[in-house]
């Protein structure tokens, strides 16, 4: 058998495993960078393989959050009766908005998680790409509509919860989520997603659409004079890497018990190209290594050392995107063929992609 | 007061705004319109600016230290702009995407390295008093209207600056090296213009204009860490609208941005018209995507 | 829940075996780091937490150290950490020393609540001194509720809420924000402009506001609000310009109110022409701020620097030796002391660390002489206190100009406001 192999078995034997190892606390961590790491395979996908950067990731991740935390909120009311979450009487609403009704099915909200971010991407980058607006205009509007979006969220604090967003959680489906059983549940649940992702992603990658996603990213005007239409593509990649933020999202929520417009905002979102950034824009198990050695870093250094962390933020992002644009996965990959084409193209003195 | 005071109230407002949008966009749209790459740690360069404002008043006391700032701050802030330049982006030219994570890790040292030397806090600039009053209209059709002199010394300076800039850019030498590098960089450098410097040059010329923006803006607001972030994302947007490096597209979008938020703040609250402007934003960009000035240029695509 | 300026982010003010310390932490957490590491490679390292060794017992100390919050929420923890040092100094409680476990809530509610549940289930923390923000709080909540803990939070608050696992010693609504409108109208003032930052506190608070201005007779010339962090204030001004109201009721957060007092002061509206009532500026924002901008502005809080009182002296001059001289210190500080004690006073009396007995003992046990004067925990688990309002002096503290009748119950909920809602205290825990 091939070492990568022996390690990959190894990796699934012990993430299966890992609820039963590690304490309860450290599985919480452990499922939610993971939950954080489906949301970075969308970033790889987009940014490293389409070239698309978004410096809006956050709003999908809320957008997939919200959608299951307004069926959470609801769960447990008696809306017949005329129930709100509390929320709503001290942002003096005094009935239930129409909008929140359907979320009371716990199917149609897990449909949602998914749906809307996908479509709301789907919508948004259209009117972008169409218009032949791409690189880093693309990447500053999308910074907009993260700070436009998490601005809605604060001052529509009576249909959203607000500033404050949504917690206190209890049920779904019925089944309480807060026990020790529950956490290793959704635990499993989100490792069987990431698993899920990251084979999806490399089937797509491998595919004809990931070639010519890649052959839009390197040179999009050669795509179109070549006779293809590049805009589908690129839509299509950017839908995907919403849609795995929204699935991340909502993860993020059950794992976290909150979700809140902090974790959507202009600096969030670009926390989230760093952990790429980190771990390798070009290779899948970069992106959730990246986002798992980030988080947990964070997690242990902020606590002692704020300022330093800080510091080390920013030193480590100026370094990683400036000498080690593979990121960490490259070390490991140094020599490879593909990775060669990566390194031609990123070296290549080119003026223009803003077009 | 009247009503149609309070409306030619806002459109005042609106300038005032866009002057500020100029201000702190401006140095953005110029080092964009020739090297294609977008400096997130701009913002960095006006809290520069109002930290160098601040220091300036501590030497220079009185009511002149405010006019004693711009040029320390311009200085400071385009030294900083050069090293910046010189240590980071000329090396990631080729890369504007990284350009821009890379100066974004640039931003956030240059915050930690402010909250550590200054405190989180911020520090105060107070106003001279002779910009504090108002210039009122007492009778007539605008009877009420109050303009507060700040905000129309604020538009003076404003004017001044594009003034300036548009002077540089229009009948120097270096300003015909920077139009042609903008036109054409290889043919350019062919005929022996050393694009090199003039990308340094107009690089540390912009966020010298971003270092003078901080002292303006200290004139009306806080000096933290943090202050550029506040202004950085409509000053992206003006850039985005207003076409590659055009002065005159920048002002343009600027105006239009700016009355678009004080007209509309007559009838929406601030966080609402947050979100109306960027709405605003994506259907210009089905209408002129190139920006409301497109230069042309030979660069198609690398 | 409001943010607010005052002391540098890290520990320019801390003293140096503090330092020690938390460097040592950070050491011994550099060992977790394999925890991910291990993981990746495929293997799995089991992390032991320490056990309690006898003679100490722990306690959580949870507030931002990084992230907009942080300048609010580290002076607050200073001051936590004075009490629990005082206590130690005076020779512990039950014979046990309290060790203090830091974490940082990074200004982020998940990240509150993932701290927060590390520090029960992880360090066995008695009960945790910490959050500021409504949403840290809120996020904490099911936490605390879950995990059977107890967390004191200092704050002034938008009410609405009780937990039996949350001792709230900030002032509830009718403990700030009613009292500066009783002043106000006692003084004359007939209409009032309610001007905020755009997130939970302001919005509540001023919904309660409203009903009683309403129910007062008197009239509402305008209710604005911005983005958290907003700079722009040329539209509001004009409103206020035009609506020409009293007194105006400002619940703007940090940095926006240099903005607005800037802003006011180039259109000629300095606090002598035309009143402003904060309720998010105390000492340390006047400091930051400059009183020559804000001087005559006024404020409502249960706590000024200037109170009289031995204990308060005491307390001003020990937070001033250990943090520095220039140092102010504000209310929410002072409430984050004051749990610190009231927790002690209530383990003496309950003679055990366990959360539940501590809370039952807690309950209306009188703290006599705190530096906030006498105060003592309703059977809704907020504080009774006194509500003062102040003028801003040039010298940037605050002279008392009013106080209320006497020592106010708390209510949760306004019951003008809230009609039929009420706190009933839970006995389950």
């Amino acid at each position: 058998m091939q070492p990568k192999y022996v390690i990959g078995v190894i990796v699934l034997l012990s993430g299966t495993a890992a609820p039963f190892i590690i304490s309860t606390y450290e599985l919480s961590l452990l499922g939610r960078f993971l939950a954080l790491s489906i949301l970075a395979m969308g970033i790889m996908l987009t940014w490293g393989e389409a070239g698309i950067l978004s410096l809006g990731q956050g709003v999908f991740f809320g957008l997939g959050g919200y959608c299951l935390a307004l069926h959470l909120k609801l769960e447990g009311l008696n809306l017949a009766n005329g129930d709100m979450p509390d929320f709503m009487v001290w942002s003096g609403v005094s009935k239930l908005p129409a909008f929140w009704y359907p979320f009371a099915s716990p199917i149609f909200s897990l449909v949602c998680v998914v749906i809307v971010p996908g479509t709301f991407a789907a919508v948004f980058s259209w009117l972008v790409f169409r218009r032949r607006v791409g690189g880093v205009y693309f990447a500053l509007i999308t910074q907009a509509l993260a700070l436009a979006f998490s601005t809605l969220l604060i001052s529509q604090q009576a249909y959203t919860g607000g500033f404050n967003g949504l917690t206190d959680y209890s049920t779904m489906f019925g089944e309480s989520i807060t026990t020790t059983g529950a956490a290793k549940v959704i635990y499993w649940i989100t490792f069987v997603l990431v698993v899920g992702a990251y084979f999806f992603l490399r089937w797509l990658l491998a595919s004809r659409y990931g070639m010519m996603l890649r052959a839009t990213r390197d040179g999009e005007n050669r795509v179109r004079f070549l006779g293809y239409d590049p805009v589908p593509y690129k839509v299509i990649a950017f839908s995907i890497a919403a849609m795995l933020a929204g699935v991340g999202g909502a993860l993020f929520t059950l794992h976290a018990g909150v979700v809140s417009p902090a974790l959507v905002g202009v600096v969030p979102s670009i926390e989230m190209v760093v952990w790429v950034a980190v771990g390798g824009r070009n290779i899948l198990w970069g992106a959730i290594a990246g986002t798992l050695l980030v988080n947990f870093a964070k997690d242990l250094i902020s606590s002692a050392l704020p300022s330093l962390w800080l510091y080390g933020l920013g030193t480590i992002f100026i370094i990683s995107v400036s000498f080690l644009p593979a990121g960490i996965a490259g070390i490991f990959r140094a020599g490879s063929s593909e990775d060669r084409i990566v390194r031609r193209f990123l070296t290549r003195r080119k003026l223009s992609s803003a077009e | 007061m009247q009503e149609s005071a309070y409306l030619l109230g806002q459109v005042f407002n609106g300038f005032s705004v866009a002057s500020l949008f100029i201000l702190a966009a401006l140095g953005l749209a110029l080092s964009f319109g020739l090297m294609r790459v977008i400096n997130m740690a701009h913002g960095e360069m006006l809290m520069l600016g109002g930290y160098l404002a601040y220091m300036t008043l501590q030497v220079v006391p009185g009511p002149l230290g405010i006019l004693a700032a711009m040029p320390v701050a311009f200085l400071g802030a385009a030294i900083l702009g050069g090293i910046l330049e010189w240590s980071v982006i000329h090396r990631l030219s080729a890369r504007p995407l990284d350009t821009l994570l890379a100066t974004w890790g640039v931003s956030l040292v240059l915050q930690q390295a402010a909250r550590n030397m200054f405190g989180a806090i911020g520090v105060e600039v107070v106003a001279p008093t002779w910009l504090n009053h108002t210039v009122s209209v007492d009778s007539g059709f605008f009877k009420g209207l109050d303009l507060p002199f700040t905000r129309i010394f604020i538009l003076i300076v404003a004017a001044l600056v594009l003034g300036g800039i548009a002077l540089v850019l229009n009948k120097t030498r270096l300003g015909l090296y920077v139009r042609a590098v903008n036109q054409d960089r290889p043919t350019a450098a062919a005929m022996g213009v050393n694009a090199r410097r003039i990308d340094l040059l107009v690089f540390a010329l912009g966020t010298g204009v971003a270092g003078l923006a901080g002292v303006i803006l200290a004139l009306l607001g806080p000096v933290t860490p943090t202050v550029g972030q506040s202004y950085i994302v409509p000053a992206f947007l003006v850039v985005i609208l207003g076409g590659l490096g055009s002065l005159v597209g920048t002002t343009i979008v600027s105006i239009i941005i700016g009355l678009f938020t004080a007209l509309i703040e007559i009838f929406v609250d601030v966080s609402v018209a947050q979100v109306l402007l960027l709405v605003f934003v994506i259907l210009f960009i089905q209408i002129r995507p190139q920006g409301v000035i497109s230069i042309r240029t030979r660069a198609l695509e690398g | 829940m409001v943010q607010r300026n005052v002391t540098p982010l890290v520990f320019t003010n801390r003293n140096s075996a503090a330092n020690a310390a938390t460097i040592g932490r950070f050491l011994m957490s550099l060992k977790k780091i394999g925890f991910a590491a291990a993981l990746l490679a495929g293997t799995i390292l089991t992390t032991a937490t320490g056990a309690r060794a006898d003679g100490t017992v722990k306690v959580g100390v949870l507030q931002s150290l990084s992230g907009t919050m942080a300048i609010s929420e580290v002076p607050l923890e200073d001051a936590e950490l004075l009490a629990i040092s005082q206590i130690n100094a005076s020779g512990g409680l039950l014979g046990k020393q309290i060790v203090p476990v830091e974490e940082d809530g990074a200004s982020d509610p998940s990240t509150f609540a993932q701290k927060a549940t590390k520090l029960i289930e992880e360090d066995k923390v008695v009960t945790v001194f910490g959050g500021w923000t409504s949403s840290s709080r809120k996020a904490m909540l099911p936490v605390f509720e879950r995990l059977h803990n107890l967390l004191w939070y200092p704050v002034q608050f938008e009410g609405n809420e009780c937990s039996p696992n949350i001792m709230y010693s900030g002032a509830q609504p009718n403990q700030q924000a009613l009292p500066a409108l009783t002043w106000a109208e006692e003084k004359g003032y007939k209409s009032y402009f309610l001007l905020g930052s755009d997130y939970v506190y302001p919005r509540t608070a001023n919904l309660i506001l409203k009903k009683h201005i309403a129910h007062d007779g008197m009239t509402l010339s305008g209710e604005q609000y911005v983005p958290l962090g907003g700079t722009d204030f040329s539209s509001i001004i004009a409103q206020i310009q035009q609506t020409k109201p009293d007194i105006i009721i400002n619940t703007l957060n940090g940095d926006s109110n240099v903005s607005f007092f800037k802003q006011m002061a180039a259109a000629g509206l300095t606090p002598d022409k035309l009143p402003v009532m904060s309720f998010s500026i105390a000492e340390p924002e006047a400091k930051a701020m400059g009183p020559s901008l804000l001087a005559g502005s006024y404020t409502s809080w249960n706590y000024f620097q200037s109170l009289p009182g031995a204990t308060n002296a005491s307390f001003v001059d020990a937070y001033k030796a250990k943090y520095g001289a220039d140092a102010v210190v504000d209310d929410p500080m002072v409430h984050g002391y004051v749990d610190v004690y009231e927790w002690a006073a209530a383990v003496k009396k309950a003679n055990t660390f366990d959360p539940k007995a501590v809370r039952n003992a807690a309950v209306a046990l009188g703290f006599e002489d705190s530096p906030l004067g006498s105060v003592k925990f309703a059977g809704d688990q907020s504080m009774v206190q006194t509500g003062y309002i102040g003028e801003l002096q040039p010298d940037g503290q605050f002279k008392v100009i009013w106080q209320s009748p006497g020592a106010i119950q708390p209510e949760p909920y306004d019951p003008l406001t809230f009609p039929g809602k009420s706190c009933k205290l839970h006995t389950s825990f």
